[in-house]
């Protein structure tokens, strides 16, 4: 007797467990937030537990599979996008409710994209960056002769970016410094003839730092109800484009 | 007009990267931010900017929903990519920098834009999800 109620409390553990960690790293990379909560409950229910809660906000889960069952909570402190893994734990749930795989099935291909590195190593994504502040700068009607100082520009913004952001633990004066280098650079590029108009240079090389997404996501996660998160996202977008625009502010007020 | 199918596929694409997109949804996001962009210029010389990016985001949010069901993977790796030459992240940044420059009117006007298109953007993925709903309960259903 003992012992049943004893295994079934761990299977019940195992299982918010399992969605914590799939919910986790979607989270963390940057899923919406209803998507993360129907994604864990979900998976609650497939595997038994129908009326699962839990609630979701950019820092923090909290998920509970009954009302007397205990909420487990989880700390997100690191948010990145990372498409690829949003994906592949959406295949999982998928297949898990489908009963293509076990609960210690899914437990295992979790753990291995948890662990999993970036799809794309540095220095692709930073050629990446390149080819896309050059492509913005000829978008916003900038000429193809200013695409090329934004593309060398670009690539060095977001190699700064990044780089600045594993020695300073704070990303609001890596993004500061990048975008003060961006501006820099665009300065002199125009400075030396390279470049002709300034404006365009520098609004091309800033798109890749710039959190567009992290607005739109916020006004839609206001619309979906989920108040918190959706101001709470807008402070961080708002805070990114402060640092960005202080960068760039302070170029302009130097010359 | 040609240039500007090219820089906005790349941009779009090599966006996809920066977000770990997987490499088998690389051209497809291309494809979405193409669509939209050139979508959103031509509906941007007739109307307001505005309304320009919810017509450009609803179609990029069907295609997104589209791709999403025939590649089997989440609609928001899709609709990233196509959202993105939409999304007025310079704009956020160019009101900064007036506040920055001290010029707060003008910084207001950019920051109040911003806002709007991306409310606009925001509810153009929200309708365009309405649609697919819609379409697919028909689809079950009939």
């Amino acid at each position: 007797m003992d012992s049943t109620s004893n295994n079934s409390n761990t299977t019940a553990h195992d299982i918010i467990d399992l969605c914590l960690l799939a919910g986790k790293i979607m989270l963390q990379s940057g899923a919406e937030t209803y998507r993360v909560e129907d994604t864990m409950s979900r998976m609650a229910a497939s595997l038994g537990f129908p009326g699962a809660h839990s609630y979701v906000t950019p820092t923090v889960i909290m998920f509970t599979t009954s009302r007397t069952e205990p909420v487990k909570l989880f700390r997100i402190a690191e948010r990145t996008t990372d498409l690829q893994k949003v994906s592949e734990v959406n295949d999982i749930s998928r297949r898990l409710s489908e009963r293509q795989l076990t609960a210690a099935e899914a437990r295992e291909r979790l753990g291995i994209v948890d662990d999993a590195a970036h799809a794309y190593p540095v220095w692709l994504q930073t050629v990446a960056a390149a080819l896309t502040g050059a492509c913005f700068t000829v978008m916003f009607k900038g000429s193809l002769w200013d695409a090329l100082p934004s593309l060398l520009i670009s690539g060095v913004g977001f190699a700064a970016v990044t780089y600045l952001h594993r020695l300073v633990q704070i990303r609001f004066f890596a993004e500061f410094i990048a975008s003060f280098i961006i501006g820099l650079l665009a300065f002199f590029s125009v400075r030396l003839g390279i470049g002709q108009e300034m404006d365009k240079i520098i609004i091309g090389c800033v798109m890749p730092l710039v959190p567009g997404l992290l607005i739109t996501n916020a006004v839609r996660d206001l619309m979906a109800g989920h108040l918190v998160s959706g101001l709470s996202k807008g402070a961080d977008a708002f805070l990114t484009a402060f640092a960005i625009g202080t960068g760039i502010g302070l170029v302009l007020s130097l010359f | 007009m040609i240039l500007q199918l090219i820089t906005s596929f790349i941009a779009a694409s090599a966006f996809c990267v920066l977000f770990n997109a997987p490499v088998r949804a690389l051209l497809q996001c291309g494809f979405a931010g193409m669509i939209g962009w050139m979508l959103y210029l031509q509906l941007d010389d007739r109307w307001d900017t505005v309304v320009a990016t919810f017509g450009a985001t609803v179609v990029v949010g069907v295609i997104s929903q589209f791709f999403a069901r025939s590649f089997k993977m989440p609609v928001i790796i899709f609709s990233v990519g196509g959202i993105i030459p939409l999304v007025p992240g310079g704009l956020a940044y160019d009101a900064m920098r007036q506040f920055v420059e001290n010029d707060n009117n003008q910084g207001i006007q950019f920051a109040v834009q911003a806002l709007l298109l991306s409310g606009a953007i925001a509810a153009g993925l929200v309708l365009s999800e309405v649609l697919g709903q819609m379409f697919r309960r028909k689809h079950v259903s009939g």
